[in-house]
């Protein structure tokens, strides 16, 4: 059984971290050894590397480069790094926060409808995004919405509340109601049952739901390029942008910074990793 | 004026059900009432509407001269226990205690001298720093008892809080409650299915059944003067031995059942009706009614014996010193003033 187990993790590893790997690998290479049609992984810090074996000459030329604008951009790296975390973060709170206030509406009160309005939140993901660009893109024209941070962080919101509204639902409707009952009896508000009570345990799922939003929001690449010209770019329209330089594609500069664009979603989500691992098994065990 | 009054309470819930139809009950400051009934007679609303987690759809409560039929919870002064405890399981069990003082502005030595005297009586004060989580289904019970407690509320509502206990938890509980409320001449709304914790706890019961009050009376009032057939059947494990006959005419004082005979008191009433007796006031005699000794079943202190008779299938409680073997052919006969008659149809008691 051990073996069987490393006969599938081995693999898996390889083929999880191969992309990585090979992304580590070339933001430390120069452009000339990163279109280099001999393929080298093994980094050396010899200037001068013989060619025909797998090393080459490392630097960390391409991080350096992250940091100043590239030809024929205005901005550095730096500012569209900083747009997507704007972006993204401001998108998330909005979505878990009104989330997880929609849902617990949901949860505990009778709503007229409730079904059909559930639905109809539903609904709203049952659309490709991309069918409805030219649409919002019209809307947002009217209210000056297009290059702003504002305008996507609205849509990405918009887009996300559908998924927090049903997550936090499903996580609420797992809380008994007696505990704000008690709250209710122990001389609290509705809303101070809530906020004292209820928020404090639905951690779990904040987090899961957070995590969601977040991906979805950081990796949304549509939507930015057809809202955004030059102010309000995010990380991912500013990489495909730069296939079109006229000086080549800086391969070593898009793989350092798509390793640094990586890092807060891996980061936020190892610190939520145990809520997480709960949120994806909760409900499943009942007493 | 009484304490707490329930008048003409309604409640319907928005799927239609009609869970309580027309409640009036007066409990007096001080009083232990128990409110006891089978699973969906409407005890557990009656109690969530006093305690304002339910609104009532008519009718009008009365709590300390203050009218709260529609007041939210928050701003009632009550202590509720619920059935699963409902701690809040991030806080411990000191945060759990205080929580109730916490938004009544109380200055935090006051607050401790109260939380540590409540735990002390409960005997909980040394697992002030664990969590929830970490306690027994009693503890729970106990430290949830000590935040309904710790705020000195007007009432104590309690909902079935010793149904989920094991017994020997569920027994010194039941004695604690009952003594702390006596100490503190509290009143008390306990709703429970158990008619032992019922009769042991109560200075009244009122028995429902289907959202209607069925009977209010001590608990020896329930036991040997039920109202209505219901409350005969219901109270008392066993329940009243009930059978069916009638009165003729003819002959005053004499209840026939098929071939058998029963006297009873004299009564002005002729025609069919149901005649009730506690399987303790039926005892074997030289001379009765015939029956065949079924099933016996052995409870430490008594034996409750299983007849086929004439009139149908009995239960006879005997002192232990009785010694009866299955399928024995015994006679028996009724304590005449235990007999109770109830009328056809209503299920009324007319005696």
């Amino acid at each position: 059984m051990k073996h069987i187990r490393w006969f599938i993790l081995v693999p898996y590893f390889l083929l999880a971290t191969t992309p990585l790997i090979w992304l580590g690998v070339t933001s430390l290479k120069t452009q000339t050894a990163a279109i280099n049609s001999t393929a080298t992984i093994i980094p050396s810090t010899k200037e001068y590397v013989p060619v025909g074996n797998l090393h080459f000459s490392a630097s960390l030329n391409a991080y350096q480069k992250l940091a100043i604008p590239s030809s024929g951009s205005a901005y550095s790296f730096l500012h569209y790094l900083n747009n997507s975390l704007i972006i993204g973060l401001l998108s998330t709170l909005a979505s878990v926060a009104l989330g997880t206030g929609c849902a617990y509406g949901f949860s505990r009160f009778q709503i007229r409808g409730a079904q059909d309005w559930l639905f109809f939140i539903l609904s709203t993901r049952f659309l490709p995004p991309l069918a409805v660009v030219v649409p919002v893109l019209m809307m947002y024209r009217q209210f000056d919405l297009p290059n702003t941070h504002l305008g996507l962080i609205l849509l990405y919101t918009a887009f996300n509340l559908s998924l927090a509204v049903w997550l936090m639902k499903g996580f609420i409707d797992d809380m008994p109601r007696a505990y704000e009952e008690a709250a209710l009896v122990d001389g609290y508000t509705r809303f101070q049952a809530f906020y004292k009570i209820i928020l404090p345990q639905s951690a779990t799922g904040m987090a899961v739901t957070a995590v969601f939003c977040m991906i979805s929001a950081w990796n949304e690449y549509g939507f930015a390029l057809a809202l955004n010209n030059a102010h309000a770019v995010t990380v991912p329209v500013y990489f495909a942008g730069l296939q079109g330089n006229i000086q080549g594609i800086p391969w070593p500069q898009i793989a350092a910074g798509v390793l640094i664009f990586a890092l807060p979603i891996v980061i936020f989500t190892v610190l939520v990793r145990n809520h997480l691992l709960r949120g994806v098994t909760f409900g499943t065990i009942k007493q | 004026m009484p304490f707490l009054q329930l008048k003409n309470l309604h409640k319907t819930y928005p799927d239609g059900t009609h869970a309580v139809r027309g409640i009036d009950l007066d409990v007096q400051e001080g009083e232990f009432i128990v409110l006891l009934g089978p699973s969906g007679c409407g005890k557990t609303t009656t109690l969530r509407m006093i305690a304002g987690l339910e609104m009532p759809t008519d009718g009008q409560i009365t709590l300390a001269k203050k009218e709260i039929t529609h007041h939210p919870a928050s701003k009632r002064d009550i202590g509720f226990v619920f059935q699963f405890y409902a701690l809040y399981p991030h806080m411990t069990v000191h945060q759990n205690i205080a929580f109730p003082l916490e938004n009544l502005g109380q200055c935090k030595q006051e607050m401790q001298t109260t939380l540590l005297r409540v735990s002390k009586s409960l005997g909980i004060e040394h697992l002030l720093d664990r969590h929830p989580g970490q306690l027994s289904g009693g503890d729970q019970q106990r430290v949830s008892l000590a935040r309904a407690m710790v705020r000195q509320p007007d009432i104590y509502l309690m909902d079935e809080p010793l149904g989920t206990l094991d017994a020997d938890h569920r027994l010194a509980l039941r004695e604690f409650i009952r003594s702390q409320q006596l100490a503190l001449g509290v009143t008390a709304i306990y709703v429970t299915h158990d008619q032992e914790e019922a009769m042991s706890l109560a200075d009244r019961i009122v028995v429902m059944e289907s959202g209607h009050i069925r009977q209010t009376g001590t608990p020896s009032e329930i036991y040997h003067y039920p109202a209505d057939l219901f409350v005969a059947n219901f109270v008392g494990s066993p329940g009243m031995n009930l059978i069916e006959g009638k009165i003729s005419s003819q002959e005053q004082g004499l209840f026939k059942a098929s071939s058998a005979e029963i006297a009873i008191p004299s009564l002005a009433y002729t025609g069919p009706l149901t005649l009730g007796i506690r399987p303790e006031f039926i005892y074997p005699t030289d001379k009765g009614i015939s029956a065949r000794v079924s099933i016996i079943e052995y409870h430490g202190s008594h034996h409750d014996i299983h007849l086929d008779t004439p009139m149908g299938n009995l239960t006879m409680r005997t002192p232990l010193s009785v010694t009866l073997s299955p399928k024995d052919n015994i006679q028996i006969a009724f304590k005449q003033n235990e007999i109770r008659l109830f009328a056809p149809k209503t299920g009324h008691a007319i005696l």
